[in-house]
């Protein structure tokens, strides 16, 4: 770590914020558990065996060897110098693009497989958006040898295709969610994997992809998440002569990779970022509800229908944000915006030729923010950037393609 | 409403000292133009008491059949808040219970949250509520409220409960315990789960409230099995189906005259 002392003074530097939630599985008033009975006991197994897990040497030891010999961690953190230049700030890249199946969700991957080994079961179930999470959890079935069943929307089964073929190469079964009113999106595939889980408990964990779905799920995906911002401190502590940067900065679906990346900044002056897509900005333009097992911010009409939302990142397109993210939102320590997918689509052409990096849709979302920050002068020039970049464009050449056409 | 109708309990417990096995019908508000006339029907088949589906984009616990009957209602403009208005002055004779999930009763009244939601079912004249995504570790405010507005809380009970969970539920419950057959979410199946009357048995070791199996309940045939145990049944995708369908509300009627009359000869 750096020697030097870090100025606190500046901004108010909140001691609790993410903390472990309380009993009920609540951050302030959102999260909790809002389950059928039949998934009570399962919700509550799960919580028991990652309390057990979590302060257990020989499963912290085995996860943390997996993520160093298996996922290739730490993951580099990449000073973009062309990129620099041109915006007049320091940019950052943490980057989990180059974690094993390209984003950072075979952090919390992981963990939850080795945790459904620790309590027996035989499946993984999961939902995937962009199917990046769906990759990832067939991944680790594959290396754990459990089975796996990955839930998809219609419309993305179609629009990630290679994920599909991914998914079944490494054995999973992936079944596409249509429903009478919905567009077949992550909303479809995270209701098809709840009905999966009322059917399977007994066999099957629930691998939920993100921030999101009941007790203990938004605490615990963070918490593996966590990795993140610990590395990413640690890296800025080595890198930067004021230790941490000035502004972190990250994209927000669920908000699985800003929660680890923020876990690791929350106790410094660092100004918090998160970035959501403009048609699915669940913090700002959501309303209080309960969904997926979760209270939080939902778009929604004024019909109590949850309303489908809309991005050319699949990873963004859910209605919901996990409640962590509100509740940081509610006590002002992290502030979240939205971007156009025509900011993003720019934001990944230019750091695409200035960088040699090509960002998945939903990192160029933050990648978005920061270039027009430093461009309207809300990133003061010289100030220091860390952006997470959850994960590598490869999956959505086809989507970059169609629409630079 | 009428008020001349008991409160869900005294009405089910009434019915239950006769000696009848209880039949209660689910229908999707709005399924149909003419669902209104569905609920009247059932009434007058014999069922004991009518439980109404409020229709929610993502039903969690909900299985194709119920699915559609949702999709079917919305796409109609079938909406939460002037369904439940088209209930108030309805007088079936038999109590209605509501069931949605915990989003619509949250945002039902945004400002008064579930509070709210029991204080407009009462205003409207329904005698008792079910949400299934409200377990007992939520639902502390909306018992409070559903027991000073004489709004039954129907809590379920899965086959997955240990004894101390059933008991608990058991006695937070009004009106009835609903006892979920098996650890699968609705649908037709072609046989009652054995879990159907373990859990019911289990539950009324437990409580004198009336125990209703539901769930799956797909033929007469189940629905005589499940009530060796349990005091009644809950029938929904089967009755649903046949909307779906296409049949007419008439023949869903004659269908639940045909559990009525299966029921009553069983039951003795
Ligand atoms: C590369 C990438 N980044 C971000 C996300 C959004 O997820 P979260 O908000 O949980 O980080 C996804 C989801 O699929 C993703 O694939």
């Amino acid at each position: 770590m750096s020697s030097r002392v870090l100025d606190v003074s500046a901004t108010e530097v909140s001691t609790d914020a993410m903390r472990a939630p309380d009993a009920a599985g609540r951050f302030g008033r959102f999260g909790g558990r809002y389950l059928p009975e039949a998934l009570m006991p399962a919700a509550k197994a799960v919580e028991a065996a990652f309390r057990e897990a979590w302060s257990d040497a020989a499963f912290t030891t085995e996860y943390r060897r997996l993520l160093a010999t298996y996922v290739g961690r730490p993951t580099p953190l990449t000073e973009c110098a062309r990129l620099s230049e041109a915006l007049g700030v320091r940019v950052l890249l943490k980057r989990e693009d180059l974690a094993h199946t390209g984003s950072h969700k075979i952090n919390n991957v992981l963990g939850q497989a080795l945790l459904a080994q620790r309590m027996g079961k035989r499946k993984l179930i999961a939902e995937t958006g962009a199917g990046q999470h769906g990759v990832a959890t067939a991944t680790a079935a594959a290396l754990l040898g459990l089975a796996c069943t990955v839930y998809m929307g219609q419309t993305d089964v179609r629009r990630q295709e290679l994920n599909v073929f991914r998914m079944e190469l490494l054995g999973a079964e992936v079944v596409p969610v249509t429903s009478a009113n919905g567009v077949g999106t992550l909303k479809e595939a995270t209701n098809g994997a709840l009905r999966a889980w009322v059917n399977e408990t007994e066999n099957a964990h629930y691998c939920v992809g993100s921030t999101m779905g009941p007790h203990p799920y938004p605490w615990m995906v963070r918490e593996f998440q966590r990795v993140i911002g610990d590395e990413a401190r640690a890296q800025c502590a080595d890198r930067l002569p004021t230790a941490v940067p000035d502004v972190v900065v990250a994209c927000v679906g669920g908000g699985s990779n800003a929660a680890g990346t923020f876990a690791g900044f929350v106790d410094t002056p660092a100004r918090l970022v998160g970035v959501e897509a403009a048609g699915g900005s669940a913090v700002d333009k959501g309303k209080l509800g309960v969904l997926h097992g979760f209270m939080s911010h939902f778009l929604q009409d004024d019909d109590s229908q949850v309303l489908e939302a809309h991005s050319i990142s699949a990873g963004l397109d859910y209605p919901g944000v996990g409640p962590e993210h509100v509740h940081l939102a509610s006590i002002g320590r992290v502030h979240y915006t939205s971007v156009t997918d025509e900011q993003a689509m720019r934001a990944l052409k230019l750091v695409t030729r200035t960088e040699g990096i090509l960002p998945a849709l939903e990192s160029a979302h933050a990648l978005a923010w920061v270039v027009d920050a430093a461009a309207t002068g809300e990133l003061p020039a010289g100030s220091t950037v860390l952006v997470t970049l959850s994960g590598r464009g490869d999956k959505d050449i086809h989507q970059i393609r169609e629409h630079l056409r | 409403m009428s008020v001349a109708v008991a409160t869900l309990e005294h009405h089910l417990r009434a019915a239950r000292a006769d000696g009848r096995r209880l039949l209660i019908p689910y229908v999707m508000a709005g399924v149909v133009p003419d669902w209104l006339d569905l609920v009247r029907g059932a009434a007058e088949a014999g069922a004991d008491a009518i439980e109404i589906g409020l229709p929610f984009s993502d039903p969690m616990l909900d299985g194709p059949t119920v699915q559609q009957a949702a999709a079917l209602a919305t796409g109609r403009g079938a909406r939460p808040r002037p369904l439940l208005d088209s209930l108030a002055g309805l007088d079936v004779g038999v109590p209605l219970v509501v069931m949605t999930y915990a989003n619509v009763a949250m945002t039902l009244t945004p400002e008064r949250g579930v509070g709210g939601f029991v204080d407009y079912l009462a205003a409207v004249g329904v005698r008792g509520v079910i949400v299934p995504d409200l377990p007992l570790e939520e639902s502390a405010e909306y018992l409070a409220r559903a027991s000073e507005a004489e709004v039954a809380a129907v809590l379920l009970a899965a086959p997955s409960c240990d004894d101390e969970r059933c008991r608990e539920i058991a006695q937070a419950s009004s009106g009835f315990v609903y006892c979920m057959s098996s650890m699968r979410i609705t649908g037709e199946r072609a046989d009652l789960a054995t879990t159907a009357r373990e859990t019911a048995r289990r539950l009324k070791g437990m409580t004198d409230l009336p125990v209703v199996t539901g769930f799956g309940i797909s033929t007469v045939a189940h629905a005589v099995e499940a009530c060796a145990d349990a005091d009644g049944v809950v029938v929904g995708s089967a009755f649903m189906r046949m909307l779906v369908d296409g049949a007419p509300v008439a023949e869903v009627v004659d269908a639940v005259a045909a559990f009525r009359r299966a029921l009553s000869s069983a039951g003795g």
